[in-house]
């Protein structure tokens, strides 16, 4: 009998260490690994019981109490993986997450033994650069980072740029709130990344790689050192890899500190640096100026994981799955109010109600679906008028949202347009670098005039300034950051104007959440004077006798919503 | 970071120069290396008090004023002391649609602090950070190394409760 326990962050915090400490204390007999996760978060902790002739029994949401029920008798039924949930996995197509749920991302065997590295070895051996970029080409790999520009481009114009020292630079500055796929591979399978630097490298004739992780991913870091020092002991990474005199890359890994901003490549560079991290205007492109001035090709994690499978499987294979300009697989965060959330890889052109209604199983609480969130603080608002429409770089970018980096968070009816529109300005206000006028001061102007509105103070005339000053904004910044915040106003302008329009006529929030325009208010003939909302109650607002309905002072009232949660009556309402 | 609790300069003792000594031998580069430079510092210190940016100043030859830029540029830089446990609530995407705003109106009255702030015990520090990437179990928050997901009112009340009582 073999264990494997799913120990990425998510797992973990759903209570896997545990399991693993007690597997490993008091089943000391049976072998137990970790390993990535398979992105059904909300099953987390998953494990894995493979029984004596290797059949697989996965059991979810795992309690210390259950692991001896089913280490007695793996088929046991109470926390086996139902046949739907299965599916979810079936429905998928796995490239760059194959190997999560199968090895130990913490052990370079594992990766070797599924045929890892053998991408690298065929490159040198048996491919130019120009060879590998060429394959990319046909592949047609675009950056999954958010701006979807073809990989193979940079890459020549990488190698275009002569010169003896060159580096290779990873992109895991993951800023996006709301996505996680760069951890995934951190934490599931960091060989992989190494393996795709390294593919890269040659390609560009890089001998050096950088990988800049953002500092809040400490286990992500933690992994992708130990592969990193494995690799070296192993020989895989220094000089002189493969005995092939001269052929030499090494990786080593910078912890951002906390800026957003650092996803964009200059001011990524300037970070690696030591600086600020402050774009600065292209050109020079990094391809010819980059990493302490020299020639510096830079990718996300995710694009680079495609790469190894690319070079294993062939440029056609990977180009056969997508649509005719998006080709392969695409991670998805899929967040918020869907009843499955997790991470799922899906071939490009993947209707979004697919996505949202079957991958993730539809709206928590059986509430109406309100919208979707794609692409982070640079993407937009999706109206479930377009839930038809095929996930490709495209059809996405066409509604004034972008894939982004690939967080999808859901929405419904008890979330307010308006309040994620100033969500998303507060985070991008907190983020700008303040070089660029435009998106330092307009930015705040914006948040200010969504504040307004959300207090119930703003004007119909608002809305045209919103779109003049968002539209300004956008052409006044320099880098992306300054450029497409405004995109989550102008989505949710375009397509939940109706809220707006709530808000500033009528002083109405239909979703509960503006606190300024909502008032909660006890229905009489619901409330049987239990007083427990009076207890609660902060400021006193709550008047009544016991067994007798109890009433709201609505002037004293501060919306904070705890006579609502506690009530067990259902006999407070917000209107 | 928070201005409000910036102690007065406090002068750094014997010891702290030796460790500060040792980070800076470890890089040879040590304007290239800067933010590495202040991310062992304040793991070792716990924040990165002024009179270390001059020491380094005087040490390196960056300029002070440079050095403070890179500080109060990167959110991760502190220029005070925490406590013992550093709260940290997501307020990502998935956190915020899930809730997380209540979820920190019950820690800020719970350890009775504001955002950023100490107790007076010394053993929590609540701040907010941007995403935790643990969407999928939102609201969700750290404190020190531990990831806490499916946060509730009651929840975090229970896990603060339990780390009180430890102490």
């Amino acid at each position: 009998m073999k264990i494997k326990v799913g120990a990425s962050s998510c797992g973990i915090a759903a209570g896997a260490d545990r399991l693993i400490e007690i597997l490993e204390s008091d089943y000391s007999n049976i072998s137990t690994e970790i390993t990535g996760c398979i992105g059904l978060c909300y099953l987390e902790p998953i494990v894995d019981i493979y029984d004596e002739d290797n059949n697989l029994f996965r059991h979810v949401k795992v309690t210390p109490d259950d692991l001896k029920e089913i280490i007695e008798n793996p088929k046991s039924k109470k926390t086996l993986i139902k046949k739907e949930d299965e599916d979810i996995l079936n429905r998928q197509t796995r490239i760059v997450t194959e190997n999560y749920g199968y090895i130990n991302p913490e052990k370079m065997e594992d990766y070797l033994n599924t045929g890892g590295y053998k991408a690298i070895g065929k490159c040198v051996k048996n491919l130019t650069p120009k060879d590998i970029i060429e394959e990319m080409k046909i592949a047609g790999l675009r950056g999954r980072g958010g701006a979807g520009f073809p990989t193979w481009f940079k890459w020549n114009a990488a190698l275009n740029s002569k010169n003896e020292k060159k580096y290779i630079v990873c992109n895991a500055d993951e800023g996006d709130p709301g996505a996680f796929m760069d951890r995934s591979v951190l934490e599931g399978d960091p060989h992989r990344l190494i393996e795709g630097m390294m593919i890269a490298g040659y390609a560009i004739e890089a001998d050096e790689g950088i990988v800049y992780v953002r500092a809040e991913y400490p286990l992500a870091i933690k992994r992708l050192q130990k592969a990193i020092n494995d690799a070296r002991n192993y020989g895989i990474l220094g000089n002189n890899i493969f005995g092939i005199e001269g052929y030499n890359f090494d990786i080593k890994i910078k912890a951002g500190a906390g800026a957003f901003v650092c996803g964009e490549e200059t001011a990524l560079i300037a970070s690696l640096e030591g600086e600020r991290g402050m774009p600065r205007l292209k050109p020079p492109f990094p391809a010819q100026k980059g990493y302490l001035g020299l020639p510096t090709n830079i990718n996300n994690v995710e694009t680079l994981a495609n790469v190894p499978w690319i070079i294993n499987h062939g440029a056609s294979k990977f180009a056969s799955f997508g649509t005719a300009t998006s080709k392969g697989t695409k991670l998805f965060a899929l967040t918020g109010k869907v009843k499955k959330g997790g991470l799922v890889e899906i071939p490009m052109g993947m209707a979004l109600r697919e996505v949202i209604f079957e991958l993730g199983g539809g709206i928590k609480n059986e509430l109406e679906f309100k919208g979707v969130q794609m692409g982070g603080p640079s993407g937009g608002c999706l109206s479930k008028e377009m839930l038809d429409l095929p996930i490709d770089y495209e059809s996405i970018t066409k509604t004034g949202a972008i894939i982004g980096s690939g967080g999808m968070v859901v929405m419904d009816e008890t979330n307010c347009m308006v309040n994620m529109a100033k969500f998303f300005l507060e985070f991008t206000c907190d983020e700008s670098c303040g070089k660029c006028t435009y998106c330092r001061v307009g930015n705040k102007r914006m948040l200010e005039i969504l504040k307004r509105i959300t207090e119930g103070k703003g004007k119909l005339s608002d809305l045209e300034l919103l779109e003049e000053l968002a539209i300004k904004v956008k052409e006044g910044s320099l880098c992306g950051l300054g450029q497409t915040a405004p995109n989550p106003i102008l989505t949710t302008l375009k397509y939940f104007k109706d809220e707006y329009l709530e808000h500033i006529e009528q002083k109405k929030c239909v979703s509960g959440t503006c606190k300024d325009l909502i008032h909660y208010i006890i229905n009489p003939e619901k409330c049987v004077g239990c007083t427990l909302c009076s207890r609660v109650c902060p400021v006193d607002a709550i008047d009544g006798k016991v067994k007798e309905a109890h009433f709201i002072n609505d002037d004293l009232c501060i919306k904070c919503g705890k006579c609502y949660d506690t009530c067990k009556f259902d006999a407070i309402y917000i209107d | 970071m928070c201005c409000k609790n910036l102690k007065e300069e406090v002068e750094l003792t014997k010891e702290q120069y030796l460790i500060i000594d040792e980070i800076l031998n470890k890089y040879q580069d040590p304007e290239g290396n800067l933010i590495s430079i202040l991310q062992n510092i304040q793991n070792e210190l716990n924040y990165i008090p002024k009179a270390v940016i001059s020491y380094i100043s005087k040490k390196t030859k960056i300029y002070e004023s440079k050095i403070f830029g890179v500080v109060t540029f990167y959110s991760q830089f502190r220029m005070a002391p925490i406590g013992e446990n550093l709260i940290m609530l997501c307020q990502g995407t998935a956190c915020h649609v899930n809730g997380s705003e209540k979820i920190g109106e019950t820690i800020k009255e719970c350890l009775n602090i504001d955002v950023g702030e100490t107790t007076d015990d010394n053993l929590f520090t609540y701040t907010n950070v941007a995403c935790l990437g643990c969407c999928s179990l939102a609201p969700v928050m750290m404190i020190g190394d531990k990831t806490y997901g499916n946060l509730t009112n009651e929840k975090v009340i229970e896990i603060i409760k339990t780390i009180q009582e430890k102490n």
